[in-house]
């Protein structure tokens, strides 16, 4: 496999940076690791995650979509999208990788998200193989190899080479493009790096987390189970577990005064908000229990009824690790399950 | 001290003083515990914890808590008995409605601390002599107690329960305060240097309302910020000027009744040290207003509530705010 030696990253990374934008997970502060576009010296994090998710590079938080103009009795109606650059995105994890084919299913199915299209086609995802899983991991139980990541290219180091492997056309051409950097090299001891932190996967406390009791055709066992009221008393309601989650896609599409004329944006939404899917006649998920169950619903039974059975979750453990008061998918699966 | 917080609560179940009790549930590691409501001792016995992570404040729960049939027992720390009282203050909370048994508060823990060290896959954490010994996936790590301290403990402000019909172990005294060296520090900045500091810190902002939603001082029935008729509802902030107003207009909001409890800055998940702003008004109240704690008392007027001859004059904002 093409290798590059840990010592000459930043020379890569600066390869990169030099013919398009590159983002790096970076620890400005312990603990809190996140995407920033990459400068010249810039250290790849050391962190398993980012606090965000890597959803925003093709679900920004916020977007503007189109502009009014008003003048008189004309409204001028502007598309104001711009293409999008080309970008590589680097130390995606395997969990991240996932959620990006979740997040297609919904933006890339008929009607086509345009905007979302956009910047999938112009990124190019790099992911990275995990070594040291966190006691909050569980992307097992949905199917992933963290060892084994997707993406266009998945990087795996031993320690002191990263090695890279081309998964798709585009993953193929960036190697390509970097190849003259890059030198054939024994994964001999990344193979024993792999087979190690499988055996960690095993070990982890969540390992045994077990789905059979969700799905598609389980909804209305689910979503009548009177437990629902004790799992959602302590929810405060906020929006943190899904703003954090790498596959909570929900948004909402308002309008900006702008002082002459209007802007059109959307913006992140929350299931776990008063006024999400708020209609004429009120939310018609009145109190926290119903949008609480809401958002595990959509992840356990209702995506699946729509996706051939996929889940709408990846394992990655940031609403564990996140949820002011530590309350979160894993809790509600062992709650739910039929034993 | 876990062992007779069950024991009691049992025993006010049994005689019908309350019909459940408020506490902390066990979550899945050793860290993660999560605020819930007990209805029998077998469900204490098999769930209830109260160890060095039972962080989370109890007091705006009961809120909603004491509105139900019959009486709730609730388990407070000191910093909560201060928004609990706060929330009586309001008529938020209806006391009769509450049996609060005062509990010793911490130092908790907070495990970003522990986390913060590069400490990974953990599955145990023992204080052996305010020595932290963490078995984790990768083997056993050791660090000082006091390194993985949360930061509201670490400014304490008080060991005293401001509220409680009976307590388990001691009471405790108010402390002198540390709290406003942070605040005295970006006092001390350039105007400049305090407008980049809080930007930096404000731009990380998601918007998730957590510690809006936690906060005991926040109760409105509907935020303005949740309300479409009142026309600054939002989800997301349009330029950094709206992204810096939503925490200083909660700050002025919440100034004169915010107790310092800490929860905001706690659950944050971009880590913004949010409790500052609120910590800048209480410095501020004291030294306009004479020493005034939220939630001391019940019954006090608050000096924003209050109108005294001696007040200050609005221009000392122009006065203090010369460089």
């Amino acid at each position: 496999m093409l290798k590059i030696s840990a010592d000459r990253l930043n020379d890569l990374f600066n390869r990169i940076a030099s013919e398009q934008t590159l983002y790096i997970p970076v620890d400005h502060e312990p603990n809190t690791a996140e995407y920033r576009k990459y400068e010249d010296g810039m250290k790849l994090s050391e962190s398993l995650n980012t606090v965000r998710s890597a959803k925003d590079f093709f679900f920004p938080q916020t977007e503007n979509l189109a502009e009014f103009k008003v003048e008189g009795k004309n409204i001028e109606v502007k598309d104001i999208r711009e293409e999008s650059g080309d970008f590589v995105v680097f130390g995606v994890r395997a969990c991240d990788a996932r959620s990006f084919s979740i997040l297609d299913k919904v933006f890339l199915s008929e009607p086509v998200d345009s905007f979302y299209k956009n910047r999938r086609d112009h990124g190019t995802i790099i992911t990275m193989a995990c070594t040291r899983p966190a006691e909050t991991c569980f992307c097992t139980a949905f199917g992933i190899d963290p060892t084994t990541p997707e993406g266009d290219v998945a990087v795996f180091s031993d320690g002191k080479d990263y090695f890279f492997l081309d998964c798709t056309e585009k993953g193929k051409k960036f190697i390509e493009s970097v190849s003259d950097m890059l030198e054939d090299g024994d994964t001999s001891e990344l193979e024993a790096v792999r087979e190690k932190t499988r055996g960690i996967m095993k070990k982890l406390p969540l390992a045994g987390l077990k789905t059979d009791s969700f799905g598609g055709d389980k909804l209305n066992e689910l979503f009548n189970s009177p437990k629902w009221a004790e799992l959602s008393e302590s929810c405060l309601g906020c929006g943190t577990c899904t703003f954090v989650c790498p596959t909570c896609q929900c948004y909402d599409i308002r309008d900006f005064n702008t002082g002459n004329g209007i802007r059109r944006f959307r913006c992140w939404d929350s299931c776990m908000y008063s006024d999400f899917t708020k209609m004429a006649h009120g939310n018609p998920r009145i109190s926290q229990l119903e949008r609480f169950r809401q958002r595990f619903m959509h992840k356990l039974v209702y995506f699946p009824a729509n996706n051939d059975g996929e889940f709408g979750c990846v394992g990655c453990g940031r609403c564990l690790s996140r949820c002011p008061v530590s309350m979160n998918i894993v809790k509600v699966m062992k709650t739910l399950e039929v034993k | 001290m876990q062992e007779a917080m069950i024991k009691r609560a049992a025993q006010l179940l049994a005689d019908g003083t309350v019909n459940r009790v408020m506490g902390w549930k066990r979550g899945e590691f050793v860290y993660d515990t999560t605020p819930a409501v007990f209805t029998t001792a077998d469900e204490l016995e098999k769930e209830f914890v109260c160890d060095d992570f039972t962080q989370a404040n109890l007091s705006k729960y009961l809120v909603k808590e004491s509105r139900k049939e019959g009486k709730i027992l609730a388990f407070l720390k000191p910093c909560d008995t201060y928004s609990f009282n706060q929330l009586v203050k309001e008529h938020r909370i209806i006391r009769e409605n509450v049996y609060v048994i005062g509990i010793p508060g911490g130092p908790k823990l907070d495990i970003e601390k522990i986390k913060a060290k590069g400490i990974t896959g953990i599955l145990s954490v023992e204080n052996e002599n305010y020595t932290l010994k963490i078995e984790t996936l990768y083997g056993t790590e050791t660090m000082p107690f006091y390194e993985a301290v949360s930061g509201k403990c670490s400014s304490c402000k008080s060991r005293k329960h401001v509220a409680y019909d009976e307590l388990i172990g001691e009471d405790g005294e108010v402390l002198e305060p540390n709290r406003f060296d942070m605040v005295e520090k970006l006092e001390n900045m350039t105007s400049q240097e305090r407008y980049d500091f809080w930007r930096g810190e404000l731009s990380k902002c998601i918007r998730c309302n957590a510690c809006r939603n936690v906060c005991p001082a926040c109760t409105c029935e509907n935020c303005v910020f949740d309300n479409p008729k009142s026309g600054i509802d939002q989800k997301a902030a349009a330029d950094s000027f709206e992204e810096n107003m939503f925490h200083i207009i909660r700050a002025f909001h919440v100034a004169g009744r915010c107790t310092d409890c800490g929860e905001c800055s706690r659950v944050c998940p971009q880590n913004i040290p949010l409790h500052l702003l609120n910590r800048k008004f209480i410095k501020d109240i004291n030294e306009l207003y004479g020493e005034y704690q939220a939630g001391a008392d019940t019954t006090s007027k608050a000096p924003l509530n209050d109108y005294r001859a001696d007040d200050c004059e609005p221009s000392v904002v122009h006065e203090r705010g010369v460089e």
